[in-house]
């Protein structure tokens, strides 16, 4: 059979390779390339897509082979309803990205082919970490990964591009190093002599309560610092400030998920006791998310940073809906991961637009832009709106099935929660208003509405967050068919509809 | 009392003879040999020497070998360490031939016996005098370091070691720039290595006096046999670490390490530190392991407490650094630490992580220090980390390359120094030692930012406008920085082979 993840996984890698191997002096020629390959990516995505299943086996199109025997370390791919949702969206960004970064490239005056080379290395590896079935394959991607991201930010970004960078390089790193300790330790979890990383070896453990305390924390943390949780979110907003737009528009719409996705596709089935025993906790953590970052978003100047808090209090919903461990929660969630990368990017792409035409990134400088740019002011809207969950965006049905998910099981959690819609909608208006709405200024005036390519790039943004809205009914059973199986591994069930919560354990 | 003739295995010993012939052949080389044609021939012999012992050792490969009356031990591990030893060597070898770089030559000042900026000095520079006494030098002290992992019995390590140790005092003193500094490392090394010598020889005193042996075979036996180990054992036992620890510069026997390794001439920095540490850990595995395994319990806490010492002191110290060399010196006091967490591990598993990350920390080391000898002003080499800003933006490839061994230093996944961490923290946990494990990753962390700090610097920030060059080395240089290279990704991607060949050379013999 044709090993299509393993394809899938390396085609952005050889894409980025070759792109670092064109000559110097034909910037475009590097840019084409990398568009071609993700395009292409996207291809071969689609045509795994189809094979999968719903109903069949929680991992499809497996492949496996021995990589490195004396650590019992394997090439193990798998696609679970999850991963597809999951992979579906870094295909459908990655061109998209790409294509928005054509003049970011030009502005740094630094290498383009560079640029665009790491972007593709980035892909792969985030493609191999939700494909992955073996934990230490997943743990050196996640980790590797974090090196592409460093030197993007590092070498295109803004003023404070370093600080930024090496915030981000050691919050990250220093949850990897954790979650190491914590792999390691799984891994001695297995009889002597025939251990192996391999996750359906691993789920099948049964290990003591005590131990699934600390390796909890340690794959935890580390998820907690990539999908920011409160209160190891501090580098987000620095590196989405200082990245360029769509670098910002990666960051937190597709490379942060590999967290939420760590939580949901690791976390819940390795150490089911340890998820039951922790889930009030985190809940609560996500609950605090939740408002602190809606409130700071609210008080911020800058466009960018509002998205990037806005993005923190987002992650703050989609954890607490994997925490509530009701199905509908933990589907709703993974659907929320792929609807708030779609609405990030598109928040982000917009914001670089914006940022792009006026050259600052303060709402100060801003004003009445929908007189010369009603164009760019109706996207800025559809963008924002996606961001408050209106109905009809995807976004709403994800947020929606997260607060019914939890509401069943927590309470004051799902209505606290609820208070977070209400900042979205602050934030977003408010940054409309004050951008868009209002007198033009002598600076403002002469600004040129969206241009095609620009219309282009964030066009299937819109038509998917639409079209999910509409009819979220195919993806969701995707997820749905694998969030059951997760959950029946961590072997808990939905709670009565009429009581509330279940005694105490 | 009867006298049996020894066993002479000479077999076994090949390897030795050849790189210490090879030594002495070298000096008569020196002695007779026309002085324009002395470098071309002794780099000729010491590569060739250094191949042909390769090969033997890897012809042995399988073979374990008591001998000398048990006074050389050629196992897997020595075998294994022996092979790093010779192919560590071979690259510095390489990188001494370097004459590109330097208007002036090669790597080394003229004539040692010159006064700094004296007359003789100038006119020998200006003649162009080539000092060749560093080939047979570097062989001796390699020589000495292939015995030091085979050694049997505390005396023959104890010569082992001071065969070792001397060249390196003298080759420290030798560097062609910054001579003063050069000559007080040389100086400041002599007498704190004379000194640790001393604490070995003591120790190998009391040890004797506890066990009445001297061989390791012996030692484990008297000291087996014994339910409770007496002071005189646990002295001797400690003097003994003392003089080895120094070796692979542990903290508190690190202090010198930071100052011979700026001062030393880079080239030989870069071979102190991927071969003396090799050999003097595999020296330290075999003593504890063979001849102290009976008082396990008493040295794991001893170097439960120097592992975590190390790796902290030598994180934390690197963060302050302003020179490249000793930051890369507070570094190799860190991988010190780290692989004694492996030792303390006390297993098969154990020592084959430590005979694996010795292997790649090594590569990566003489490829950092490589790269260090490019990055040059008027003044010789730039080592001060502020000449370094912007050097990824001029020197794609230099810069490149020095940053892949930082990652690996830092053990970023798909490096090979990701392998050998991995390695060493599963042995250790599987040894009951989460807590140093737990340690060992704080202190990887604070390390990670002084490498990270150092690509910041080469990456993000513009090139000063007086910045150094980056010269053009020499093929030899070039291909040393290229092998370095190429090693760390494919160890890091593929190490299965390397893996599994250290798992299975993990054995002593006693």
């Amino acid at each position: 059979m044709f090993p299509w993840l393993t394809t899938l996984v390396l085609l952005p890698a050889a894409g980025a390779v070759i792109v670092a191997l064109l000559p110097a002096a034909r910037p475009t020629a590097a840019k084409v390339t990398a568009i071609g390959v993700s395009l292409l990516t996207l291809v071969v995505m689609v045509v795994a897509g189809l094979q999968f299943e719903v109903g069949g086996p929680l991992y499809q199109l497996t492949e496996q082979v021995t990589w490195v025997a004396p650590l019992g370390l394997s090439w193990s791919l798998g696609l679970s309803g999850i991963s597809l949702a999951l992979v579906a969206l870094t295909a459908v960004a990655t061109p998209i990205v790409l294509g928005a970064m054509w003049t970011e490239a030009d502005a740094s005056g630094r290498s383009v082919k560079a640029f665009y080379a790491l972007v593709l290395l980035l892909q792969s590896m985030m493609l191999g970490a939700f494909l992955s079935t073996d934990v230490l394959l997943f743990y050196i991607l996640f980790e590797a990964m974090l090196i592409p991201m460093y030197f993007l930010i590092g070498m295109y970004g803004g003023e404070r591009r370093q600080y930024a960078a090496v915030k981000f390089l050691l919050y990250n790193l220093f949850g990897g190093l954790l979650m190491l300790a914590a792999v390691i330790g799984l891994y001695l979890q297995g009889p002597a002599g025939e251990r192996t990383f391999a996750l359906a070896d691993l789920v099948a453990l049964d290990i003591d309560a005590t131990t699934q305390a600390w390796l909890f924390v340690g794959f935890m943390i580390a998820f907690a610092i990539k999908a920011p949780l409160w209160p190891l979110h501090t580098w987000l907003p620095d590196a989405a400030t200082e990245a360029t737009p769509s670098q910002a528009a990666y960051l937190s719409g597709v490379v942060d998920k590999v967290g939420t996705f760590g939580m949901v596709a690791l976390v819940l089935p390795l150490f089911p006791d340890a998820t039951q025993r922790f889930a009030p906790v985190v809940v609560g953590l996500a609950v605090v998310s939740v408002l602190y970052g809606g409130m700071v978003a609210i008080g911020q100047t800058d466009i960018k940073r509002i998205i990037a808090f806005a993005s923190i209090s987002h992650f703050g919903v989609i954890v607490l809906g994997i925490f509530a461990l009701t199905s509908q929660g933990t589907a709703g969630s993974t659907f929320y991961m792929v609807s708030h990368g779609l609405s990030t990017a598109a928040l982000f792409l917009v914001a670089g637009f914006m940022i792009a035409r006026r050259g600052s990134r303060q709402l100060a400088d801003y004003g009445g832009l929908q007189k010369p740019a009603p164009i760019l002011a109706g996207f800025l809207l559809v963008a924002g709106l996606s961001g408050l969950a209106m109905p009809g965006l995807a976004t709403f049905v994800s947020e929606f099935l997260v607060l019914l998910g939890t509401f069943s099981r927590y309470q004051v959690a799902a209505a606290l929660a609820t208070v977070g819609i209400i900042l979205a909608a602050l934030y977003i208006l408010i940054m409309y208003q004050r951008t868009m709405t209002g007198p033009t200024t002598p600076q403002t005036e002469g600004i040129k509405d969206v241009r095609g390519r620009e219309a282009v790039l964030i066009a299937p943004l819109f038509v998917l967050l639409i079209a999910l809205g509409v009819a979220p009914a195919p993806l969701l059973d995707v997820i749905d068919d694998s969030t059951q199986q997760t959950l029946a591994e961590v072997g808990v069930t939905d709670p009565p509809p009429v009581f509330a919560a279940e005694g105490g354990e | 009392m009867d006298f049996v003739a020894p066993s002479l295995d000479m077999a076994a010993v090949m390897p030795i003879v050849l790189v210490l012939g090879a030594a002495v052949v070298a000096v008569l080389v020196d002695a007779f040999a026309p002085p324009a044609r002395r470098a071309g021939i002794n780099v000729v012999l010491s590569l060739v020497a250094l191949a042909v012992a390769l090969g033997w050792i890897v012809g042995r490969a399988g073979t374990a070998v008591v001998s000398f009356n048990g006074a050389v031990v050629v196992d897997g591990v020595a075998l294994f360490a022996q092979a790093a030893i010779v192919v560590f060597t071979a690259l510095s070898v390489l990188l001494y031939t370097e004459t590109r770089l330097d208007p002036a030559g090669d790597p080394f000042t003229p004539a040692g016996a010159a006064l700094p900026g004296s007359e003789l000095e100038r006119v020998l520079t200006l003649q162009r005098v080539r000092q060749t006494e560093v080939y047979p030098l570097t062989l001796f002290a390699s020589g000495g370091m292939m015995i030091f992992v085979a050694a049997g019995d505390l005396l023959t390590m104890f010569v082992a070691l001071e065969v070792l140790s001397l060249p390196l005092y003298l080759l420290s003193s030798l560097s062609r720039r910054k001579r003063l500094l050069s000559q007080e490392s040389g100086m400041k090394y002599f007498l704190l290595g004379a000194f640790a010598s001393a604490f070995f020889l003591y120790g190998a005193a009391l040890v004797y006096g506890a066990t009445g042996s001297l061989t390791f075979a012996g030692i484990d036996a008297a000291v087996s046999g014994r339910v409770g180990a007496e002071p005189m054992l646990l002295v001797g036992m400690g003097l003994l670490a003392v003089g080895l620890l120094f070796k692979i510069s542990a903290v508190p026997f690190q202090f010198w390490t930071p100052d011979v390794y700026q001062g030393a001439p880079t080239v030989v920095t870069g071979f102190m530190a991927a071969a003396t540490k090799t050999a003097a850990f595999v020296a330290l595995l075999r003593l504890f392991y063979v001849a102290l395994g009976g008082l396990v319990a008493d040295w794991t806490v001893l170097l439960w407490v120097v592992a975590a010492v190390t790796m902290l002191v030598g994180s934390v110290l690197a963060l302050s650094q302003t020179d490249i060399k000793r930051m890369l010196a507070y570094s190799s006091i860190a991988h010190a630490g780290f692989l004694l967490v492996g030792m303390v591990a006390a297993d098969t598993a154990g020592i084959a992580s430590v005979l694996f990350y010795l292997l790649v920390y090594g590569l990566a080391t003489i490829g950092a220090f490589a790269v260090v000898t490019l990055v040059r002003d008027a003044g010789g080499e730039a080592t001060h980390l502020s000449a370094w800003a912007g050097l990824g933006r001029r020197s794609p490839l230099t810069a490149a390359a020095f940053a892949l061994f930082l990652l690996s230093f830092a053990g970023i996944p798909l490096t090979s120094g990701f392998i050998a961490k991995l390695s060493v923290f599963a042995a250790a946990i599987d040894g009951g030692q989460a807590a140093l494990v737990v340690i060992a990753l704080v202190a990887s962390a604070i390390a990670a930012f002084f490498y990270v700090r150092v690509i910041v610097l080469m990456f993000f920030s513009e090139p000063a406008p007086d910045g150094p060059t980056v010269g053009v080395p020499s093929a030899a240089t070039a291909a040393v920085v290229a092998v370095a290279a190429v090693v760390t990704v494919l160890l890091g991607v593929i190490p299965g082979p390397v893996l599994e060949l250290a798992t299975t050379a993990a054995e002593f013999v006693r």
